[in-house]
């Protein structure tokens, strides 16, 4: 069913999905923005990876790239993306029309600007299908029909005659799963699938993936700017700040043994119900850094509690932890004797090496475990 | 009124908020060193040369328009009789007369000078009438809304529908004699309902700014809001329309002279020395396509120099 | 059908006040129009009585009621220096002037759009810089500068196009007189005839044309459907022609409306440079003439036919966008 010029070096032993080292820099007219910088990861069929990160962290730009979905001029790619053994990322565009759809296809954050609104669902839906599985007309009315009904829309024949405005947020969100999942790809990227819906739809949505995902066997990239909507759906988390993966880990290992500040800090961001009500929530202050001219150090030390003066001034190396397939990008992990030290360090002074005010909190929190 | 410059109005409100914990910490990020960007890494904003070309031609033509009387040049309705032979009609280009003379021996160099004194004269005559008028209705329209919007809106609706070369010699017969401000009366009037249009709609977008919104909850006067600050934000990108509007104008006059309507004869006009050469063009096509080149490079060069200031002042993209 | 009502409703108010507009102007104009009925050596008695018959004695508002009344009949009013009735001058004169406008659009179309297209598919790149610089150099070229260059060209030099001459358009007639060859070589004549009066319109508003498809389709092209469209695998051109073109021609159709005042105002000159008896010489020379009737006859249905054309650029929103289709109403 592949029609790809690359077919007869493919080699699924090699594994689905192995991205490394993957940069993506654009050049703009205040310099060069670094907004993927060196990511690298594996992951197999049936499996899903959540990347987590806020906005600006490199993440959503991260599954384009992989993708090869970035504009031409201005960008900057390096690093290598194998899909089943074969380095994707040197294939030009009529190459990658192989891929697109067939082997790897993407939900978009926003449904509502994603689909055409000057063309009729099942036009939009049964093209792809015309396009690589050369389906006649009927065939592929009748595979649209079934692929809406899989998505759990209702009255799926009438729905291919409307267009994108006659349906609501999550019904639209629903149609553009099913034409990423029409062609069978192996991969689906999820892009922020659920920051531009209703609350309520959202979790409908997330299981909907969740499920597809599982009947389907295909590995899903699952990108949020939320810890909580990956954590019960994710085999494994990455998360992303200021271009680079901070921690990467099994799910479990990752709430159970944070490593990374930046991590930790998001983690008690995330309002918890079993918290008593009217609990401060902890924000995280500042900004991530300029991409353009990023530190010399750890990009997160200028908002870290713990950061000490070796953090402004090398970058820490990805480092592997003792919990299997756990790294994490810090000098003084969390959970660490050294961290401790760190924090009594800045607690006693005031203030990080950074400038940052640092009170001794209230009650031992997260940063007092060990 | 507290103290605020016009420069912020576009970007950020005109009061500082008392600075959170958030901005207190980027402030102290800020100490650590950043490095310079690399000259390449950044793309430069400029006039450009070919702005520089435009701009140079059209001030060439300028100058020698304001220049004309004091000249060393023939008046433009004498009639040659120095080049040695017993007719000096329509002369070829050649070193007495360097752009050669017409059918009724006028020296075609110095009725270019002299006509592009009408056509820079009610080019910009008429599109700086037309923008007093135009942009005080249009913020006038905008910014009060309703009836007088209505109303004025109506009015310019009534106009546009008609075709403006149509409306412009309409016009321009209403009166006996063709004069200069007549022209320039006729093309300001058509001029008007486009640039009012376009000034309602920038004023519109900026008054429901929160600065506009600001100074009015602070007492400010609707005068003080409209001069301090609806328009410094108005009309910049009105000021590269209007580079482009002269160029537009310059056609007006253009045709209507073509026509025989625009200032009357022996007055040398573009327009009319096409007109008049066209009549023998396959034998003596100089005689038309000087003029031709002449207006083409003007009009040329009024719409670079517009469009490269409307690229360097960041205004969007209008219908050219 | 309650948008459809709406809009006609508006269309009826705009054509009473451009014909009311219209009117006034014509009537304020210096030179009593008595004046040009009564003739030469005309006394203040004969004067008089020509007020009186043509009505020109009472007011502005109830003459323009008169007028209307008869125009809506078909009746415009007589030509005072040629004695021929107006209606059956614009009647001769109209196809000519309308085929020139149409001939034009088209021309202007099938130049301006696959430019547009290929511009905006390869931003910044040959095609799209060379397609830019002709764009300024056409819309800096009026007809009337554009006209004696293209007719040494073409007329004088290559002799391919006539520089004047129109041969009417009569398939009909010819098909009968001698069969389709007839009938066929009619149609070429007429179209050769005027390819370089609507050519030189149309290069104008193809630079328009090209223009606004560029930049609304490199900003369609940023869309997250089009983005979406290439994640689904579909070619490039595709993706160009049946996801980014329909959305970006909104603002082109708007002005291929609105310009068809400026090529109407190009008629103007184009038909008293290649002599061809359209509605804009007629026009012009009545105003040259000061015969204001048959002024006021052109002018009301140039206008009339210039709202009509926008009124339908209105209606064409609705069939090209389904979100306009199905709103209720939309203001």
């Amino acid at each position: 069913m592949i029609t790809g010029p690359a077919n007869e070096s493919r080699d699924p032993s090699a594994g689905l999905l192995r991205v490394v080292d993957v940069k993506t820099h654009f050049r703009t007219e205040r310099g060069t923005v670094r907004a993927v910088d060196g990511v690298s990861f594996t992951l197999d069929r049936g499996r899903t990876l959540g990347i987590v990160g806020e906005s600006g962290s490199g993440k959503s730009v991260l599954s384009r790239s992989i993708m090869g979905l970035l504009p031409g001029k201005n960008v900057v790619r390096g690093g290598h993306v194998f899909y089943e053994g074969i380095d994707i990322v040197g294939f030009d565009k009529h190459q990658m029309r192989h891929v697109w759809g067939s082997e790897m296809s993407m939900v978009f954050q926003d449904p509502m600007t994603s689909l055409n609104p000057v063309m009729k669902i099942g036009k939009q839906i049964t093209e792809s299908l015309h396009e690589h599985l050369k389906m006649d007309s009927q065939e592929a009315a009748d595979t649209a029909l079934a692929l809406l009904s899989s998505v759990g829309i209702p009255e799926p024949a009438a729905r291919l005659q409307e267009y994108p405005h006659q349906l609501s947020g999550g019904m639209r969100q629903r149609v553009v799963i099913a034409i990423a999942l029409a062609c069978g790809p192996k991969v689906l990227f999820a892009d922020e699938p659920t920051t531009a819906l209703d609350v309520t739809v959202q979790a409908q949505i997330l299981n909907l993936l969740q499920q597809q995902q599982h009947e389907r066997h295909m590995a899903m990239i699952l990108v949020t700017h939320d810890l909580g909507v990956v954590a019960g759906r994710s085999h494994e988390i990455a998360v992303m700040y200021a271009g680079k993966v901070v921690e990467h880990a099994p799910t479990a290992s990752l709430f159970a043994n944070v490593r990374m500040p930046y991590t930790e800090a998001l983690l008690s961001s995330i309002p918890r119900i079993e918290n008593p009500s009217h609990t401060r929530l902890d924000v995280i202050g500042g900004r991530p850094p300029d991409l353009v001219s990023p530190p010399p150090g750890c990009g997160f030390a200028p908002r870290c509690k713990y950061a000490q003066p070796r953090c402004v001034q090398e970058p820490p190396p990805l480092i592997e932890s003792e919990f299997p397939g756990h790294s994490y990008r810090c000098f003084y992990p969390v959970g660490t004797p050294a961290n401790l030290e760190a924090y009594q360090r800045n607690i006693t002074a005031g203030r990080s090496a950074t400038g940052l005010p640092v009170e001794a909190p209230v009650t031992i929190g997260a940063g007092g475990r060990l | 009124m507290p103290e605020q410059s016009p420069e912020n109005g576009a970007g950020e409100p005109p009061f500082s908020f008392p600075s959170d914990a958030a901005t207190s910490t980027t402030a102290t990020i800020t100490r650590i060193e950043v490095p310079d960007v690399p000259e390449e890494d950044k793309v430069k904003k400029t006039l450009g040369p070919v702005f520089w070309i435009a701009a140079g031609w059209v001030g060439l033509i300028l100058l020698l328009a304001i220049l004309a009387p004091v000249l060393p040049i023939p008046s433009p309705t004498l009639q040659v009789k120095d080049c040695g032979q017993p007719f000096c009609n329509r002369l070829p280009p050649g070193p007495g007369h360097i752009f050669g003379t017409d059918q009724n021996a006028r020296d075609i160099f110095s009725r270019i000078i002299w006509g592009g004194r009408v056509s820079m004269s009610v080019g910009v005559a008429s599109i700086a009438i037309g923008l007093l008028v135009g942009s005080t209705i249009g913020i006038i329209a905008g910014y009060f809304r309703g009836t007088v919007d209505l109303v004025l809106m109506a009015i310019s609706d009534i106009l546009l529908a008609f075709p403006p070369l149509l409306l412009a010699l309409a016009i321009v017969s209403f009166r006996d004699s063709r004069t200069a401000a007549n022209v320039v009366m006729a093309i300001a009037i058509v001029s008007i309902p486009p640039i009012a249009r376009l000034v309602r709609a920038n004023t519109l977008t900026f008054t429901q700014r929160e600065f506009v919104l600001a100074s009015r909850t602070l007492g400010a006067s609707h005068l003080r809001v409209i001069v301090k600050e609806v328009l410094p934000n108005v009309m910049l990108p009105i000021f590269s329309f209007a580079i482009i509007g002269v160029a537009i104008a310059i056609i007006a006059e253009g045709g209507l002279a073509f026509l025989g309507l625009s200032v009357q004869p022996p007055t040398p006009t573009w327009g009319d020395m096409i007109s008049f050469g066209a009549k023998i063009l396959e034998d003596h096509p100089h005689v038309a396509l000087i003029p031709c080149a002449v207006m083409f490079i003007t009009i040329l060069s009024l719409n670079l120099a517009g469009d490269r200031v409307r690229e360097y002042l960041d205004v969007k993209d209008s219908v050219l | 059908m309650r948008l459809l009502w709406k809009r006609l409703a508006q269309l009826v108010v705009v054509l009473l006040a451009t014909t009311f507009l219209s009117y006034l102007m014509l009537s304020l104009l210096p030179g009593d129009t008595a004046d040009v009925l009564c003739g030469l050596g005309c006394t203040p008695e004969q004067k008089a009585e020509v007020r009186r018959e043509y009505g020109l004695d009472k007011p502005i508002p109830l003459r323009y009621g008169i007028w209307l009344g008869n125009a809506v009949r078909g009746d415009l009013g007589t030509s005072a220096t040629s004695q021929v009735r107006v209606a059956e001058s614009l009647r001769q004169r109209l196809p000519v002037t309308l085929e020139l406008v149409l001939y034009a659009e088209i021309i202007a179309f099938a130049i301006g759009i696959p430019s547009g297209l290929l511009a905006a598919q390869r931003s910044g790149g040959i095609f799209d810089r060379l397609s830019t610089t002709f764009a300024f150099a056409a819309l800096s070229a009026p007809p009337f500068v554009l006209a004696p260059i293209l007719v040494l060209l073409f007329a004088v030099t290559i002799k391919i196009f006539p520089a004047t001459g129109y041969e009417a358009l009569d398939p009909l007639t010819k098909l009968q007189e001698g069969g389709i060859g007839n009938m066929l070589g009619n149609i070429f004549a007429n179209l050769r005839s005027l390819f370089l009066p609507a050519l030189i319109l149309a290069l104008a508003e193809a630079a328009v044309y090209l223009r606004l498809l560029r930049t609304d389709l490199i900003s369609t092209l940023q869309e997250d459907y089009i983005q979406m469209a290439k994640a689904k695998g579909l070619s490039p051109r595709r993706v160009l022609l049946r996801h980014a073109f329909r959305p970006s021609t909104f603002s082109l159709i708007t002005v291929a409306g609105l310009n068809v005042g400026r090529l109407i105002g190009g008629t103007l000159i184009v038909e008293s440079i290649f002599a061809l008896n359209g509605l804009g010489s007629y026009v012009v020379t009545s105003i040259l003439k000061r015969d204001y009737i048959p002024v006021l006859g052109g002018l009301v249905v140039i206008v009339t036919g210039f709202v009509l054309v926008n009124f339908a650029v209105d209606m064409l929103y609705a069939v090209l966008d389904p979100r306009i289709r199905h709103a209720r109403a939309i203001a």
